[in-house]
């Protein structure tokens, strides 16, 4: 007996790999993780430490990024911020997801009135500006990490919701389905066991591009006054305090909001190419 | 009109005033829930109980919860959303003041998007695989990942203090009476924000959905006819290419009035998105209440329309 041979079907991770784009974003988002989980020993400086007599100061060799208006160095700002965003970008979508999961499948699975109850709250919750809503839960209960992760959370589940629906939709029609139906297996065995990891894909990808979103949302937030409080920097409160100086010392509010848009490219990209690793047919499809 | 198409519409409208309800309902009790009350910011300082209590309850906020808001939703089904905690004046006042300039904002930016988005998405499925195909994808992936306020202080950067081309903000400063050439110039940079922001989901529905219907028999029968490329994309395919884009049009109206908020905010620009800004910071709960209900009312109406719209345009789909 010889050993059963796989498939000569290149696997999802081969796709990847020969996906350029997907390569790069990847690579960026470990470049961002690994900054905001070793920003103490990354950052040249603390995040605090000022020095008036330098204020202001344009990149150089001596301060890379420049010097803000407290004389701070901006690089080590830059680095220290990644880790409030980062912090709640990861927690709020790890949240969005397994709400949007969890309510999207027993929908999607159960039909009838169930799919229509559910599917209706999602509707309340895509009619609602996001941004307005975030926008008064956080200023109304208090801008911590707690908070503002969970009504992003709240106003993210429901796309999240509606694509895990119609995935299981399609899935709970197949041979493979009714198979397990007709051996004795359970409800929850059957979501838990089969929807969902043959869904696994699709929450992947959505976790990729909703950590991007989530970054933005949070960056919209800090710009806003309600993130992260000074002198504790976050991308978005940089590039307000950036803003008074942007006549004469423009590194201040740029190098922050570029980390933002470096940081949400990559996830973007990562997802994307996720994507059309783990189906190709859908390749460009994606709003 | 059809009995079907009837009950259809019928059903959908009735839903759409129940989400109102719903929404209100929601916004209601996350405000009246949240720690803290209007007092602390009215007084300003520090203040004792007995005044911060009279403060309360000259504001009806020592009323039991259903019965404010049933007093707040009979006033504003006869149109009266109440007075500012902070200014007293009406809230209805407020928000028809500050419309104008977001109204504007935002179609703007919604035709500027428009105008690129499609004769772009066109170009890249036409030429599919082409640098016009990457050029569009590069839009498309860029304007999702551009935080709006940062790319909007960017703008100001290159085009006010570099250039010195474009005013930087204020056209409230300006105020109403202000000429045709001054509020146009101020009108660029934050239109330009926020349609970049938009393009993106634009392009790449125009650019999937055209593939898709060049794809179908009948864009097969008109290039067999002997019909020019061109025409075929423009007369035949692009027609029923726009149906799904309607739709993500109507769609992007939550996301386009949100990034409005931090555009105005950029931009000092006396929208309703700085309305609410200011009126949640200083609690004030009428305007918040007032400002959100409009901007749902606005948004549902928008999705409304939207799926009545396509009633009309595709005669295929059924209604139910």
């Amino acid at each position: 007996m010889t050993a059963p041979v796989r498939s000569e079907r290149p696997s999802i991770f081969d796709r990847f790999t020969r996906n350029r784009r997907g390569l790069v974003g990847g690579l960026v988002v470990a470049i961002m993780l690994t900054a905001g989980a070793l920003a103490p020993a990354l950052a040249p400086q603390s995040y605090s430490s000022q020095s008036l007599l330098n204020r202001l100061q344009p990149p150089s060799a001596a301060h890379w990024l420049g010097t803000d208006g407290f004389g701070r160095d901006v690089l080590s700002r830059v680095i220290w911020g990644s880790r409030v965003s980062l912090e709640i970008a990861l927690f709020a979508t790890a949240l969005s997801l397994v709400v949007g999961t969890a309510v999207g499948s027993v929908a999607g699975y159960f039909g009838g009135g169930v799919d229509t109850a559910i599917m209706r709250a999602a509707d309340v919750f895509l009619s609602v500006p996001a941004l307005f809503l975030i926008l008064i839960v956080v200023a109304l209960f208090g801008a911590s990490l707690a908070n503002t992760a969970l009504v992003i959370a709240l106003v993210t589940w429901a796309p999240v919701g509606r694509i895990v629906r119609s995935e299981c939709l399609s899935l709970r029609n197949r041979d493979f389905v009714h198979a397990a139906a007709a051996l004795g297996a359970g409800h929850a065995r059957i979501l838990g066991r089969h929807l969902l990891v043959n869904a696994l894909p699709i929450v992947i990808v959505q976790a990729s591009l909703l950590l991007g979103q989530t970054i933005l949302i949070e960056s919209g937030l800090s710009y806003l006054g309600l993130g992260a409080q000074p002198p504790l920097p976050s991308w978005g409160n940089m590039v307000v305090e950036g803003r008074q100086f942007l006549a004469s010392a423009w590194w201040i509010a740029t190098f922050p909001g570029l980390a933002i848009f470096v940081t949400v490219l990559g996830f973007n990209l990562f997802g994307d190419g996720l994507r059309d690793a783990s189906d190709p047919t859908l390749r460009g499809h994606s709003p | 009109m059809e009995p079907g198409l009837r009950t259809y519409i019928l059903k959908r409208v009735g839903f759409a005033v129940l989400m109102l309800v719903g929404v209100s309902i929601i916004l209601f009790t996350i405000m009246r829930l949240a720690p803290g009350g209007p007092e602390a910011v009215l007084i300003g300082g520090e203040f004792s109980q007995e005044a911060a209590a009279q403060i309360r309850q000259r504001l009806g906020l020592d009323r039991p919860l259903a019965l404010q808001y049933l007093g707040w939703a009979g006033g504003a089904l006869r149109g009266d959303l109440g007075r500012s905690f902070k200014t007293g004046d009406p809230v209805a006042a407020l928000i028809l003041d500050r419309l104008g300039p977001t109204i504007q904002l935002t179609f703007g930016a919604l035709a500027l998007a428009l105008v690129v988005a499609v004769p772009l998405g066109v170009v890249a499925a036409v030429r599919r695989g082409t640098i016009w195909d990457t050029l569009g994808s590069a839009v498309a992936l860029f304007g999702v990942s551009f935080p709006s306020f940062w790319l909007g202080i960017m703008l100001i950067l290159l085009f006010s203090e570099v250039f010195h081309v474009l005013p930087p903000s204020g056209l409230s400063e300006y105020g109403r009476e202000a000429e045709l050439a001054a509020r146009v110039r101020h009108a660029i940079l934050p239109t330009l924000t926020l349609g970049l922001i938009q393009m993106a989901s634009f392009m790449r529905f125009t650019r999937s959905s055209l593939l898709e219907v060049l794809r179908q028999d009948y864009v097969r029968t008109a290039r067999a006819k002997g019909l020019s490329g061109g025409r075929v994309v423009w007369r035949h395919a692009l027609r029923n290419a726009l149906i799904p884009v309607v739709t993500v049009v109507g769609l992007s109206l939550p996301t386009l009035v949100g990034g409005a908020v931090l555009t105005e905010t950029v931009f000092a620009w006396p929208g309703i998105g700085r309305l609410a800004v200011g009126a949640v910071f200083e609690r004030d709960y009428p305007v918040i209440m007032g400002v959100n209900l409009m901007v749902a009312a606005v948004v549902i109406s928008a999705n409304l329309l939207t799926d009545l719209a396509y009633c009309v345009i595709d005669p295929r789909i059924s209604y139910r």
